[in-house]
């Protein structure tokens, strides 16, 4: 009896200090209002894509990982947040966090990085009703992100940094943009993204998984010509027929097998060699989640896909990308070990 | 229907054979990758162009292989399993041998392990689950043998399907998700030789049982006692016939992922062109069935630029064609 009257005064509790002291206004990526307390001292991330977005802007204020950080992932995760509990996630993403729980947690705010659908918009609306807690959700699409750094920058109170970084996103874009100015579409490289142990998972050209590859300059092959977005099964010979000139993938158990598999033989990709594996340390560089850690996929594969025209080492390029964003100085061995990886030999 | 000889019914045999062999070509020369019919011939023979070789030889045919394979093993197995329960509602999965598969499957990509092991693992999962009915089931002693069997083959595959979901939940929704809903919808896209070499022999080794015991099946479905008078323990035939069928499912699902209707569907057509003869409702069967998936098969593969998973062109295929054949009202059964 007595735990139960506790736990109710918790939560009755937890709910009056979510309540928040209604300070200012931030339109977000929806075009809802959204009042937010003055100061923001502890954010619910929705999901692995706002997860980053808050660390990378302000670290201290991220309640917890939506799973727990992996010792593969962690000497890429600045010390103390390493350690940060696994929070679950929210909304239509497979929820499995209990509102209860974010109750507890009692944030100043919660942030959805991704789709600004009216699904995702009614469940805003809800969450938000229903807890209390300001919910503000920001436009997930790679070409949104330097607005995504400048709007989250100025929820989170640290409207500078998201400033700094989102000009940094600019000036990355208009470095690959000048390349792509001088290359017509026809010479830009056909590229395939391989998911799935057998590599014959793809997404379809403009779907969040691999819009990664235009912004890089290169044309995805998996194009229905009809607007259709998603994932997708293909088969090997549609691969083989579209033969693309270059495959990116960050599955290890289809780029094991890749070069010693008869099948994938005869597509050009595989027959040049050019078939790249992505680190996904500590989270993907091409996609997976798709956040900011496209940015040093980005890179990479501008790198990748236009070696004369692209300027820049990507041993310095990744010291600095995550130095700036994730708040490490990675080691030489831990530079080394993500280099190795990106040449196709990743940890075991 | 009776009134039939057997000379017509050989006849029916062959045609259909005619007509599955005839659709294999067929498929042989439909693909993205445009080749004209004298060079898919060229490519079979190993002669001409590589590439063509490679396409027709180490891609469009394991497929063909393996959607006869598929089907016909499914068809086989979903005729006997519905002999054995004397009841035409059932399908290959009643024992939950998919609900298994798919489990074990999804434990695989879980686990980011190789193709190989997501489909050991998947076979793994289809028998374990039906040893583990059967075992339950025998342990059941006060009520209907085989009303045991159904209920305990509910039970059991709700639980692995829950645990699926589970694991769903649980699973990256950037990595894993996606390939987990897509096995769970069976596909043949990745087929390959290797692939199929370790099924031919275990579908193989449960149908050779089917066709020595298909008389005495045939008695089972009048009925236990009515078996036993005859002679046939009946205890013993049905488990006999429970493991072939479940190691000829388990093997091909462990190779397409789930594929359902088949097994429901294609012993239906094959009853009302032979009748409920078992010794010729397993061969008329497997052929239909072959011939079935090698249909759906080739257009999951032609109809749109992207593969359509099996699972979703033989729901949309048969669930309309089941409804049909309730409001028929045909007696194929008896």
């Amino acid at each position: 009896m007595h735990r139960n009257t506790l736990r109710g005064l918790v939560f009755w509790l937890a709910l009056l200090a979510a309540v928040p002291v209604a300070a200012r206004t931030v339109v977000d990526s929806a075009g809802r209002e959204v009042q937010l307390p003055d100061e923001v001292g502890t954010v619910f991330a929705s999901g692995p894509p706002a997860s980053i977005l808050v660390y990378v802007l302000r670290p201290e204020v991220l309640a917890g990982w939506p799973r727990a950080i992996r010792p593969e992932e962690a000497p890429y995760i600045a010390a103390p947040y390493r350690e940060l509990p696994a929070s679950g996630r929210l909304t239509g993403r497979g929820g499995d966090a209990n509102l209860e729980r974010v109750l507890e947690i009692a944030p100043d705010l919660i942030i959805d990085f991704g789709s600004v659908r009216d699904t995702y918009i009614d469940l805003a609306d809800r969450v938000q009703r229903q807890t209390g807690i300001p919910y503000l959700l920001i436009d997930g699409r790679f070409e949104a992100t330097p607005a995504a750094l400048r709007l989250a920058g100025e929820a989170l109170g640290v409207p500078e940094r998201g400033e700094l970084l989102a000009r940094d996103v600019e000036q990355t874009f208009e470095r690959i943009d000048a390349i792509l100015a001088a290359t017509p579409e026809q010479d830009r490289p056909r590229v395939y993204m391989a998911r799935a142990p057998d590599g014959l998972e793809t997404g379809l050209k403009g779907s969040i998984n691999t819009e990664i590859i235009e912004r890089a300059g290169g044309r995805n092959v998996a194009d229905p010509g009809d607007g259709r977005r998603g994932l997708v099964r293909a088969s090997l010979e549609q691969v083989i027929f579209s033969d693309p000139e270059v495959i990116v993938t960050w599955d290890r158990n289809f780029y094991a097998q890749v070069f010693h598999n008869p099948m994938w033989a005869p597509v050009d990709a595989v027959r040049n060699g050019r078939v790249y594996l992505s680190p996904t340390a500590p989270f993907g560089w091409i996609d997976r989640p798709p956040s900011l850690n496209r940015l040093i996929g980005l890179k990479w594969l501008a790198g990748l896909f236009y070696p004369e025209q692209w300027r820049g080492t990507l041993r310095e390029e990744v010291r600095a990308f995550y130095s700036r964003y994730y708040h490490v100085e990675p080691t030489e061995q831990d530079l080394d070990r993500l280099l190795q990886w990106s040449e196709g030999k990743p940890p075991q | 229907m009776s009134a039939r000889k057997t000379g017509p019914k050989l006849t029916l045999g062959l045609v259909l054979s005619a007509l599955v062999i005839m659709l294999s070509v067929g498929a042989l020369a439909i693909g993205p990758f445009p080749l004209s019919p004298g060079e898919v011939l060229a490519a079979l023979l190993g002669i001409g162009d590589p590439q063509a070789q490679l396409v027709v030889q180490g891609i469009r045919l394991p497929r063909v292989v393996a959607a006869l394979l598929v089907g016909g093993a499914l068809a086989a197995a979903g005729a006997s399993y519905q002999a054995l329960f004397r009841n035409p509602l059932v399908s290959p999965d009643i024992l939950g041998v998919s609900a298994g598969a798919g489990l074990g499957a999804v434990i695989g990509i879980f686990l980011s392990l190789p193709v190989a092991f997501i489909q050991l693992f998947a076979f793994a999962g289809g028998l374990g689950a039906v040893v583990l009915v059967t075992v339950i089931a025998s342990a059941v002693r006060n009520t209907d043998r085989i009303l045991a069997l159904v209920l305990t083959g509910v039970v059991i595959g709700a639980l692995a399907g829950a645990a699926t979901s589970l694991l769903k939940v649980l699973a990256d929704p950037y990595d894993q998700l996606p390939a987990i809903t897509f096995w769970l919808l069976g596909s043949l896209a990745s087929t390959t030789a290797g692939d199929i070499l370790p099924a031919v022999p275990a579908v193989l080794l449960g149908l050779v049982p089917l066709v020595l015991l298909r008389w005495r099946i045939n008695v089972l479905a009048l009925g236990d006692d009515e078996a036993r008078a005859l002679g046939v323990e009946a205890g013993r035939i049905r488990f006999i016939v429970i493991a072939a069928a479940t190691l000829i499912t388990a093997s091909v699902t462990a190779l397409a992922g789930v594929v359902g209707w088949v097994g429901l569907v294609i012993p239906h057509i094959a009853r009302m062109l032979v009748g409920p003869g078992f010794a010729r409702l397993l061969p008329v069967s497997a052929i239909l069935g072959a011939g079935y998936l090698l249909l759906v098969d080739t257009l999951a593969r032609t109809i749109a630029a992207v593969e359509v998973p099996l699972g979703i062109l033989t729901a949309v295929i048969g669930a309309p064609f089941f409804i049909w054949l309730l409001a028929a009202g045909r007696r194929g059964w008896a």
